[in-house]
């Protein structure tokens, strides 16, 4: 018997969606060939895509030279090659230890790669809550800004470095993390100052934000460079670099205080009143309800402009200090490797990317982790 | 036992200047005022120490000497026997020049994004991710020197100069050249026609409102207007007689004579500016139009109104005020990044008196004096916009 039902009668089993609706080919239909429009956009993207990428991956692989000792030889071996000259990253090669270490004396960059560990050591402890011995580490969190200055300034037992041999992306990272560290306390205090109920206090707050938000940082930086010297007392000498990360610093709390302030008030009237009448105190309220919940809005705010202020420590080459880019722009003298900026730009601009993205990915992980709704 | 209950009631006014909540709101504020006035006298009194040291003063007399320094792009008359006063205002003016072009370009592509990244095409609303996403995590400062480095070292000679739209414009490191309108007279017409269409547009709006309040006809006002503002003035234009020749570039030696030149500096702050920009504008505008709930659309067609309707009635309102102020301290910003200028000699205001001028004369108090307050009146200009325009468009709630 052929027609032996493997059913029972009346329910006819599912059949296999239409092939044009699954898999590949339905994803297809459905994501870029959905209307004449997207059609349309598709072709034109592809073209666009065409144009753009495979120049793009020859200089940057195909036609790149990795080992030269100068333009010219780069020039040589991609002819000899039989292709035009891609990227001469041979360059990079060459100058990497100046673009990491930047004029920190030779034997003394064990230290600068120590504190780099360290700095990692104490933020795992910060960022993440599963970790072993968190207590212990959030302790060496606190100590570890104050071992990483002395590991690169000197003294007490270590060989002293001036400042001015700090650069490349060490000054980056020093920059950076000093700002982004030193911002976040100072931008609450201002930001609970402008919400505070005492009229001076709030002017005060408000005049230092609206000045700082409404110059720009390099006037900023000018003004730490050319005019401090004048507001101190004669005779003080002041370190550049000291007054460039107090600037960044000052900055980027103006910032922060703003995007504090957004959290503030976007919480309900409800729970100060609700703090206050439990009794606690304006410290205790701030610290145990407002705080915390006001924070946790302005996350991607707050993370935001930490990324703003990493991205804005470039512009200290405008005044004289060398972050990577200065250096690559100094290195550029050598005739040599003249004429090779672009290598420059695109392997700073990586080095960027990979910091500030990690940055808001974990602004993302952040949000998620402590997202309370449904 | 008596005292104790006296001191416990009435405590002494140094206690309860601390611990009286009231009173010690008081105090603090008292304390900060007192610091802050004794920083600023502190800082005030070692600047006025420290400049009559080395002899100099605070004045700005020195703005009426002659600059003794060119500028390369120059809106309005200036030579170097101008005065610095001269050359702030030329910075200031290249300063509003790249900052307003920049606000133009940024908000074209970033809404264009913006539209694109919510795309359903899969393909497109990916390359646009990976585009914001490469932008706005790489300073801006490295977008102008990369835009700067493509312009200068890989566009050719004006001798080999790129030519497009059959020889009107060319493409060269030294500048983009295009012909120069040179207007006639009769221009007057054209303008005063323009004028009109504007006027007419303003009062047939009102009317069209009216008409449509009254007896719920509705005009087609927006091709109505277009018609008076544009299609008018061009008949105009027409009928004078074409009052218009254009000045082309020619090749005369090494470089381009006559035409409209723009300056590689600037199209490289304006493109990076644009372009950095745009970015995060476009992720405004996609944030802006997430923002507005389906259930709108769609009680919106429950009432029955068209779909054209519904956007320009129901979701492009509602959108804008999530999008306006974001949108409005990006062109803030714009403004501020242009002061990057500098470093690829585009002579913007920081570059002309906060540079140049600064370090011509010593006069470095004055001169930042100068350009931190023409930014501060910006910035403020631009709050009091926004604080206007966020009051009128304050959902009012009970």
């Amino acid at each position: 018997m052929s027609t032996e039902r493997s059913h029972a009668v009346g329910e006819h089993p599912e059949l296999p969606p239409p092939s044009t609706e699954v898999g590949i080919i339905g994803w297809v239909r459905h994501n870029l060939l959905s209307s004449t429009t997207n059609i349309v956009i598709t072709v034109l993207t592809i073209y666009f895509l065409y144009i753009i990428v495979p120049p793009m991956l020859n200089w940057i692989f195909f036609d790149a030279v990795f080992s030269a000792d100068s333009r010219d030889d780069c020039r040589a071996i991609a002819k000899a090659a039989g292709h035009e000259m891609g990227a001469c990253w041979a360059f990079i090669g060459k100058r990497f230890e100046i673009f990491v270490y930047g004029f920190y004396p030779a034997e003394e960059r064990w230290r600068i790669n120590l504190s780099f560990i360290l700095m990692l050591a104490a933020l795992v402890p910060v960022l993440f809550d599963h970790v072993p011995f968190r207590k212990p580490g959030l302790w060496f969190s606190l100590a570890a800004p104050f071992i990483i200055g002395w590991l690169l300034l000197g003294g007490m037992g270590l060989e002293p470095v001036p400042t001015d041999k700090f650069g490349g992306f060490m000054l980056t990272l020093v920059i950076g993390v000093t700002g982004i560290v030193g911002s976040l306390p100072i931008g609450i205090a201002l930001a609970l100052g402008r919400q505070s109920h005492m009229p001076a206090l709030r002017m005060v707050c408000v005049a230092f934000i609206e000045f700082i938000r409404g110059v720009p940082l390099i006037t900023l930086l000018f003004v730490a460079s050319t005019m401090l010297n004048y507001f101190l007392p004669p005779g003080t000498t002041f370190d550049l670099l000291l007054r460039v990360l107090i600037m960044v610093t000052l900055f980027s709390a103006a910032y922060i205080a703003e995007v504090i302030r957004g959290g503030l008030q976007a919480l309900p009237k409800g729970q100060i009143e609700a703090a206050d009448s439990m009794g606690l105190k304006y410290w205790q309220s701030m610290r145990l309800i407002i705080l915390p919940q006001a924070l946790k809005i302005s996350i991607p705010g707050i993370v935001n402009t930490f990324i703003g202020l990493y991205k804005d420590t470039t512009l200290v080459i405008i005044i004289g200090l060398f972050d990577p880019l200065g250096m690559g722009r100094a290195s550029l003298a050598d005739t040599k490797w003249q004429g090779l900026s672009t290598e420059i730009y695109v392997f700073v601009a990586i080095f960027f990317f990979v910091s500030c993205f990690s940055m808001a990915r974990y602004s993302l992980y952040l949000e998620k982790k402590l997202y309370t709704g449904h | 036992m008596a005292a104790t209950e006296t001191s416990s009631s009435n405590p002494s006014l140094f206690y309860r200047l601390f611990f009286d909540k009231e009173l010690r709101s008081v105090t603090i504020q008292v304390i900060t005022m007192a610091l802050i006035f004794a920083f600023f006298f502190f800082i005030v009194n070692n600047a006025i120490t420290n400049l009559e040291a080395i002899g100099k003063g605070y004045s700005f007399s020195f703005l009426w000497d002659a600059s003794n320094y060119d500028i390369n792009q120059t809106l309005i008359e200036y030579n170097s026997r101008s005065p610095h006063w001269r050359a702030a205002v030329v910075g200031l003016i290249n300063t509003l020049l790249v900052a307003v072009a920049g606000i133009i370009l940024s908000t074209i592509v970033g809404f264009l994004l913006g539209v694109l990244r919510l795309s359903s095409n899969w393909l497109i609303n990916r390359v646009v991710y990976v585009y914001i996403e490469y932008v706005r995590n790489v300073p801006v400062l490295l977008h102008i020197l990369l835009v700067h480095g493509i312009v200068v070292n890989t566009l050719p000679i004006p001798k080999n100069a790129l030519m497009a739209f059959e020889g009107t414009l060319f493409l060269t490191n030294r500048g983009f050249y295009t012909p120069k309108p040179l207007f006639e007279p009769a221009m007057w017409a054209v303008l005063i026609a323009f004028v009109i269409g504007v006027g007419f547009t303003i009062w047939f709006k009102g009317y069209a409102k009216k008409i449509q309040d009254a007896t719920g006809k509705i005009y087609p006002v927006l091709w109505i207007s277009l018609g008076a503002i544009l299609l008018f003035p061009i008949i105009v234009f027409f009928l004078a007689g074409l009052p218009v020749n254009f000045e082309y570039p020619e090749l005369k030696g090494f470089n381009f004579k006559g035409g409209l030149v723009l300056r590689p500096e600037f199209v490289a702050l304006w493109l990076a500016l644009s372009l950095y920009t745009a970015a995060f504008i476009a992720e405004i505008v996609r944030a802006g139009i997430q923002a507005i709930s389906h259930g709108q659309t769609e009680a919106a067609f429950a009432l029955g109104i068209k779909p054209s309707r519904t956007m320009s009635l129901v979701i492009i309102p509602q959108a804008l005020r999530v999008i306006i102020p974001p949108l409005s301290s990006q062109y803030l910003n714009i403004t501020k990044n242009s002061s990057l200028a500098i470093a690829i000699g585009y002579m913007d205001i920081v570059a002309t008196i906060g540079g140049i001028s600064l370090n011509q004369t010593g006069r470095e108090m004055e001169c930042m004096t100068i350009v931190l307050a023409i930014y501060l009146a910006f910035s403020l200009m631009i709050s009091a916009f926004m604080n206007w325009y966020n009051k009128r468009m304050k959902l009012v709630e009970r």
